[in-house]
């Protein structure tokens, strides 16, 4: 992916020279999200702002690996679908609470992630991306096999929300919400800082030019399979919680689909901007569930949508924003 | 009499041969879908739709105009190449300088306006279509039942999976293609007329994949959804034969044909997966594919 | 000012008092199903079509009832259609969901409509669960399960001598289960099962394993599979001349549809089970030529009839206890004897199982068709007794 770091670069490179100004917007972006998380159930449905916080972040989780780490994966469903199943799992057979469920679906991704990147890193461009596929293909597999732990395609349904930390009672669409709120911010923290770190900058620096990075004395696979480990456990984190949101793990959320889903969200939001991803997740599930009313109509709508992207802004949504007010978002 | 794992032989060679009959259609596919990448750097989503809509031309040419499967086995790739040229000329050629990236994703959003109309118009569940009377019937061989229209498959793609390595590896015209594959700005100083060649050589993949639609008409159901999950699997042919490697893409089709077909045998509910698992190990020891050439 | 208080509370007292008034009740239906994707056909705008066609019927808007129907798509996702659900029943004042084909998102919705305590009549999924281990006091299955497609094809082919079996078995939970109900009821008929191969879903080319099943030499193939994977199943079973060196198909799960997708040459001989066929009787008849003009020329499957029959049935309820609260018009539903033109007389039991009769069907030869939907001949009928499964068996907490 070497050619799509470079040409992608300007709004990603720039951030490397944080200048006051940005920074700056930056917070007041950051604080502006999270007045948006406080207002959102109070104006838009409450599970629908939540399924848009789970994607978005695993959609943030993904472009963490392709905008900053310059490694287009192709089977994030795998982290995203794993986590979901083993957190199900564990909250409705082993009756872990909400958190210790979300967090053993997270540390399961992790998991994955360190072994899967471990095999992908050693590959570059689109042999990496088709090695991530060709594992997701096969998590997908195992899931098809294993009903007794997923369900198979019936997937694994009635998980109980629970009670956080045993106290506090998540049946409420409401009480539920703060906590994915509190999760999806916490995330979106982590992905900025990680990316402004110097950890980072040498992983943007890797992504720009790997020789140079490794004859600096960096060791461009450990810190590649760093931030792809990262972003395994930040897409299961995204995962898991969605099963405790939708109470359900199912076979759509590991195949192949699904990681071209998020694939699609980063490049409507901006690829190599940090808010992108966020945007492009609100465009590509609020279509999803306000087309559903037109019909037959949805795919054809959403394939013009894709076309009319690449056409008109190819830098995403946030990309042309970010151009217009020539400051990197 | 010996068995192979509970296997009889005769039982074998009739997979062995069922198998290289279905990797005719993924050699047809991933050869289209290696010449475009070779040339324009862009990997072709709507390659399944596209070999859907050949499948479409077919069921069209006969019950609409009354032409039967012989003149859609020429029609079909003229009409589906048709508008493959325009669909460069319109939208590919504007993002050609950009990562293949955004072509994905272009081909992606195609794929689905292809897929969602044809669903409006002609619903879901699919369409009938006949093996045409010449070729009905088959061969008893002894081991199995041959359908003569296997037979004809396995032939026809054989031909046209040659005629196009000739073509490309051997002709004047391949030349100037490999070419311009190698160095388009070098190739256009020479006086050859690249974006031509570009969009004629997208015609002539999508082409392939409309020919491989009318071969799949008679055998397989002819459904708007008929290529939705084909393109990752041809994607991954074309990878473990390694990109822009023609004869690659032509050899590794038959070949992971033969795989499918024996795991179909021997671990039946894994046949789906096992070019993943061959994708995984090739790219993992030959990171440029069996037939690539290390970058 | 307080004068007009008072008159207008008294005139409001008089309007709640005429019998107009208190029969005012309006309801929202929500259908919810693949309008997309690959069972697009047999549930989709249909089935809208069909909810439309109840409410005409029972002439609702004479009975004071006012009938309001949405529709969305749930593109056979799980989380789709659950956030579409959860938003009708929270936001948009849905009382009932109807259809939801596709076993994931039926169980789903079926979970969800329980605890917003609301209503769900399913037609389009296929799951035995639905009223047995995931049974619930709001969901009621109106079309067919997965075991009475089993014991209806599985049953009478036994009966008509197909007494040895191969499985060509979708390697899905619902191609799995239909497997397992027919052997049942193979093994308890007489029959043997020589063997089965469990095949990736979806899949394209099914030579390798209809070789397989040819070797067997089984009377009757049964194919435990749905959708594309059926019908490419019996067009390549027609070319290596399956049927033709006298082994018999058998589909567990086929609808017109897919049937009317094959054509009869590759079709003809398969032997399927079904819940409702237009060309049954002159009610079906006339029902079903109204509901295709409407339909692009389309017959209705047994799906969409069932959307129609159940959402008729939830009406009459409605109007008998003239109250849309949920406890209420689920007991009369179930306690009040179903009676429709599509599936006649039959009746609801306590699990949430519509009971009425299957029937099996043999595909036509081309010579016998007379026009392009004449595609069955009955071959025998299933009383509902026998067609379902036991309701002591089924597992359903609900029973007891």
């Amino acid at each position: 992916m070497t050619d799509l770091a470079t040409s992608e670069a300007p709004a990603g490179a720039a951030l490397a020279e944080t200048d006051d100004g940005t920074a700056r917007l930056h917070r007041a972006i950051l604080i502006g999200i999270a007045a948006a998380l406080v207002v959102a159930p109070f104006v838009a449905y409450p599970v629908f702002v939540m399924k848009v916080l789970c994607f978005a972040l695993f959609a943030l989780a993904f472009n963490l690996l392709l905008g900053y780490g310059g490694l287009l994966s192709f089977g994030h469903a795998a982290y995203f679908g794993m986590a979901s199943y083993v957190c199900a799992y564990t909250a409705k057979n082993w009756g872990l609470t909400p958190e210790l469920a979300i967090l053993l679906g997270t540390a399961v991704a992790a998991g994955l992630g360190t072994v899967f990147g471990a095999l992908a890193i050693r590959r570059q461009g689109i042999y990496f991306a088709m090695i991530t596929l060709a594992l997701a293909q096969m998590v997908f597999f195992f899931s098809l096999q294993t009903p007794r732990f997923t369900g198979g395609e019936d997937g694994i349904q009635a998980v109980p929300r629970g009670k956080l930390l045993g106290l506090l009672d998540l049946t409420d669409d409401r009480a539920l919400y703060w906590l994915v709120a509190a999760i999806f911010m916490a995330g979106l923290l982590a992905i900025y800082r990680i990316i402004h770190s110097p950890f980072g900058q040498i992983c943007k620096a890797i992504r720009d030019n790997e020789p140079r990075a490794i004859s600096l004395g960096y060791r461009a696979n450990q810190y590649k399979l760093m931030v792809f480990v990262l972003s395994a456990a930040l897409a299961g984190l995204a995962g898991a919680t969605k099963a405790i949101v939708f109470q359900l793990a199912s076979l759509t959320d590991v195949y192949w689909t699904m990681s071209g889903e998020v694939v699609l969200m980063t490049l409507v939001g901006g690829l190599g901007t940090v808010f992108g991803p966020i945007v492009g997740a609100i465009v590509m599930v609020t279509m999803q569930n306000y087309l559903a009313t037109l019909g037959a109509w949805v795919t054809v709508i959403q394939g013009v949508i894709f076309v009319a992207c690449v056409l008109l802004f190819r830098e995403g949504i946030v990309g042309v924003i970010a151009k217009a007010i020539k400051k990197p978002l | 009499m010996f068995e192979l794992l509970g296997i009889p032989p005769q039982a074998l060679f009739g997979q062995v041969l069922l198998g290289l009959i279905n990797g005719s259609f993924y050699a047809i596919l991933s050869l289209g879908l290696a010449v475009i990448f070779g040339l324009l750097n862009i990997i072709n989503f709507a390659h399944g739709a596209q070999y859907m809509m050949g499948a479409f031309v077919a069921w069209m040419a006969l019950n609409y105009l009354g032409l039967n499967y012989w003149f859609a086995l020429v029609l079909a790739p003229i009409v589906v190449g048709a508008v493959g040229v325009v669909i460069e000329r319109l939208l590919l050629k504007r993002i050609s300088h950009l990562d293949h990236l955004y072509g994905l994703l272009l081909t992606f959003g195609l794929a689905l306006i292809i897929q969602g109309l044809f669903r409006n118009q002609y619903g879901s569940s699919g369409l009938p279509y006949g093996i045409p009377p010449q070729l009905a019937g088959g061969q008893n061989l002894g081991f199995m039942f041959l359908p003569n229209y296997r037979a004809w498959v396995i032939v026809a793609s054989l031909a046209v999976c040659l005629a196009t390595w000739f073509l490309i590896e051997k002709t004047r015209l391949g030349a100037y293609l490999r070419a311009a594959t190698e160095n388009p700005t070098l190739t256009q100083a020479f006086g050859i007329n690249v974006p031509l060649l570009v969009t004629l050589t997208y015609g002539f993949g999508v082409a392939l994949a409309a020919f491989a639609g009318v071969l799949a008409a008679p055998v397989y159901s002819v459904n708007p959804n008929m290529g939705g999950d084909l393109i990752i699997v041809v994607f991954a042919v074309v990878v473990i034969g390694g990109m822009g490697s023609i004869m690659g893409a032509i050899v590794t089709g038959f070949a992971l044909g033969l795989v499918e077909g024996l795991t179909k045998v021997f671990y039946p509910e894994a046949s789906s997966t096992v070019i993943f698992v061959i994708m995984v190990l090739v790219l993992l020891v030959k990171p440029a594919g069996l037939f690539g050439r290390p970058a | 000012m307080k004068l007009r208080t008072f008159l207008a509370t008294g005139a409001l007292a008089a309007l709640l008092a005429s019998p107009a008034f208190a029969q005012q009740i309006s309801v929202k239906a929500g259908v919810l199903n693949d309008r997309s994707g690959i069972y697009a056909d047999l549930a989709g705008e249909g089935s809208v079509i069909a909810a439309r066609m109840a409410v005409e019927d029972f002439k609702a808007a004479e009975k004071g009832i006012k009938v309001e129907i949405v529709s969305a798509d749930h593109q056979n996702k799980p989380d789709v259609g659950s956030t579409i659900a959860r938003q009708w029943y929270d936001q948009d004042g849905v009382d009932l969901i109807l259809d939801v084909p596709t076993s994931s998102v039926a169980l789903a919705v079926s979970q969800i409509t329980k605890e917003k305590n609301k209503i769900n009549i399913n037609s389009g999924a296929g799951a035995s669960d639905l009223t047995g281990k995931a049974c619930n006091a709001n969901t009621i299955h109106w079309t067919y399960d997965t075991y009475a497609l089993a014991q209806g094809t599985g049953g009478a082919m036994v009966k008509a001598g197909g007494d040895t079996w191969f499985f060509l078995t979708a390697d899905y939970a619902f191609g799995h289960a239909l497997e397992r109900d027919a052997t049942e009821i193979i093994k308890k008929a007489g029959g043997k099962v020589l063997g089965s191969v469990k095949t990736p879903f979806p899949g394209t080319d099914f030579s390798s394993f209809l070789l397989q099943a040819q070797a067997s030499k089984a009377k009757v193939i049964g194919l435990a599979n749905a959708g594309s994977d059926t019908t490419n199943a019996i067009k390549q079973a027609g070319e290596f001349g399956i049927v033709a060196g006298g082994q018999k198909l058998a589909g567990l799960l086929v609808f017109v549809s897919d049937v009317h997708a094959l054509g009869l040459q590759a079709a003809q001989g398969l032997v399927l089970t079904e819940s409702f066929y237009w060309d049954r009787d002159d009610q079906t008849r006339a029902w079903s030529q109204r509901f295709a003009k409407l339909n692009n020329g389309k017959m209705p499957t047994m799906v969409q009839a069932g959307v129609y029959a159940g959402f008729l049935h939830y009406l009459k309820a409605v109007e008998a206890t003239k109250s849309k609260d949920t406890a209420t018009v689920m007991a009369k539903m179930k306690e009040m004897p179903t009676d429709d033109p599509l599936f006649g007389k039959g009746s609801i039991r306590p699990n949430g199982r519509k009971m009425h009769d299957m029937y099996l069907y043999e595909v036509k030869k081309p010579s016998e068709s007379k026009g392009e939907w004449d595609l069955y001949k009955q071959i025998a009928v299933l009383p509902a007794e026998q067609a379902f499964q036991p309701l002591a068996e089924t597992g359903c907490p609900l029973v007891k």
